[in-house]
């Protein structure tokens, strides 16, 4: 009967191969790096940032090995990869936050607008004003609500009169979509608000002086799904008009809302390309195997 | 990414991960195993005039659909809790859009295994059934390939059955142009070979469900769509 095609004696083997759980034979850690070699697109048209050849080390330890990419205008960019990659490093270089570690030394050339963020007569004050950040936890002062987001104004001297203020912050609150919830209580103390809207607060006192860049250091991991989904709403209203640089655990997250995405590992970067692409076919086998939940 | 394909789905973090996907792949080949033998029992039924055997195919075109739908459920499911990416997200989806085309497939046997049994009745001396023996063996060949592609994650042997593709509708417009000249020869065939023509129709159109197959398994592999995009492209995307 079956004679007119071999194919049905040959199924049970196949069929057998299909259903084996295979054994891992390249551990991802076997995988070489070139240092300095990055695949996908790192480098955009019209940058904000445009850091080339950066390497950050704490004393002897090498923190940041050799990274060029640049950061577009008005793009929202995810940095993803394991603990311990130098993401979180990277990203605290954009506006000196690393300033404060004494052993921390960066090299390379880090430029905002074409201007040298790391110059000697740079005002960092200034730049921070510029380049904004939220972090993980949600810090805001013990203050007011409205002192928190008044602050910032207030210290850099963007508002002369009350009534300016007043509006900074109300501008501020609502760009952080915060306004309806905390307008009758903007005398409370900021500590009594919910996680999510703390988190909400942070961002609105980043706003409030008017940054061109946000930086957001996992902004979402102290917060519960619908928290995480307003403020990643928020982030994607911000994009409109500021630079978005974030740095997560979640995948998931990356993939919601940003254009790009970049994965860092051990202090490489080994990959940039647009989210869509990272998700789908990531070109680098490291990438794809963080992604797909391989190694973490 | 070439190297090692065989393993390429295993070593999650998560075992379950890896089980959920192991059990897809190898469900799926057990729907591709099935519709082989739905398609090669409907066109020995056929060349045969066994109506019994067309009658078995006809009933287990059911359990085909059931097949269908259980994959279907099940790549859901992994999509749901185990938000899949890269490669896995490809497999996944490659597979939801593999099963229409495998059910489809069945969709044929039943209905050549239905004119097995209207020719087994008027039961004439065969024409056309060298042609059907022909196409058969080469689309059945095809759909052997495309899920060893599949199983194998090897994007030539998909390559190759896109290319055979081309060949089968030559046959199938040599074997129709046969049929005519069967019917023009004498009225009373016009019939028979009308059959005869549908069958070879079914047989064709599973040509282009393994040529579909083969295109998913490439996508599955290389990241690279090639659904829609001449052959020379898909040769580009393969042999990077």
């Amino acid at each position: 009967m079956n004679t007119m095609n071999p194919s049905i004696s040959a199924k049970a083997d196949r069929r057998d191969q299909g259903a084996e759980i295979p054994v891992p034979q390249d551990k991802p850690e076997d995988t070489v790096i070139e240092e300095g070699k990055t695949v996908g697109k790192p480098f955009v048209n019209d940058p904000k940032f445009k850091l080339r050849n950066v390497n950050v080390s704490y004393g002897s330890d090498r923190a940041i090995k050799n990274i060029s990419i640049d950061i577009g205008k008005h793009e929202v960019i995810s940095f993803i990869g394991p603990s311990g990659c130098g993401k979180s490093t990277f990203l605290r270089c954009l506006n000196r936050m690393n300033d404060s570690i004494q052993i921390c030394r960066v090299e390379g050339q880090l430029m905002l607008d074409d201007e040298d963020i790391y110059h000697s007569k740079r005002d960092v004050v200034e730049l921070r004003a510029r380049v904004g950040m939220v972090f993980q936890k949600p810090n805001p002062f013990p203050k007011s609500i409205y002192d928190n987001v008044a602050y910032g104004p207030r210290i850099h001297g963007l508002a002369n009169r009350k009534s300016d203020l007043d509006e900074i912050v109300e501008n501020s609150l609502r760009k952080a979509g915060l306004w309806e919830e905390a307008k009758d209580r903007l005398d409370a103390i900021a500590t009594g608000m919910s996680g999510g809207q703390q988190q909400r607060l942070c961002i609105a006192r980043a706003i409030a002086v008017s940054p061109e860049v946000i930086l957001m250091d996992e902004p979402c991991s102290a917060l519960d799904p619908i928290a995480t989904a307003r403020i990643e709403e928020l982030i994607a209203d911000m994009s409109k008009s500021y630079t978005i640089v974030i740095v997560t655990h979640s995948m998931q997250q990356a993939a919601r809302v940003s254009d790009r995405t970049a994965y860092f590992h051990l202090g490489h970067l080994v990959e940039v390309n647009e989210t869509n692409k990272i998700f789908t076919s990531p070109q680098h086998e490291l990438t794809e195997s963080y992604i797909t939940g391989r190694f973490g | 990414m070439k190297k090692d394909k065989e393993n390429a789905y295993g070593d999650h973090i998560s075992h379950d991960f890896n089980n959920d996907l192991a059990a897809l792949k190898a469900d799926f080949l057990k729907m591709g195993g099935m519709v082989e033998e739905q398609l090669n029992n409907a066109v020995i039924a056929l060349i045969d005039g066994d109506g019994n055997l067309a009658d078995e195919v006809r009933a287990k075109d059911k359990i085909v659909d059931k097949l269908e739908l259980e994959l279907d459920e099940e790549a859901t499911r992994i999509i749901a809790r185990r938000q899949p990416a890269a490669k896995d997200l490809r497999l996944v989806i490659a597979v939801i859009k593999m099963v229409a085309d495998l059910e489809r497939v069945g969709d044929e046997a039943k209905k050549i295994a239905k004119f097995a049994m209207v020719l087994a009745e008027e039961g004439q001396a065969p024409r056309g059934y060298i042609e059907v023996r022909h196409i058969s063996s080469h689309v059945s060949a095809m759909l052997h390939d495309a899920l060893d592609a599949f199983a194998r994650l090897d994007s030539e042997q998909a390559l190759r059955v896109m290319k055979e593709d081309k060949m089968v509708d030559e046959e199938y417009k040599a074997a129709t142009r046969t049929l005519l000249t069967f019917m023009m020869e004498d009225a009373r065939n016009i019939s028979r070979c009308m059959s005869v023509m549908w069958v070879l129709r079914a047989l064709e159109r599973v040509g282009d469900h393994a040529c579909n197959v083969a295109e998913h398994v490439i996508f599955m592999v290389e990241g690279e769509d090639v659904r829609h995009s001449s052959v020379e492209t898909a040769e580009k995307v393969v042999g990077r």
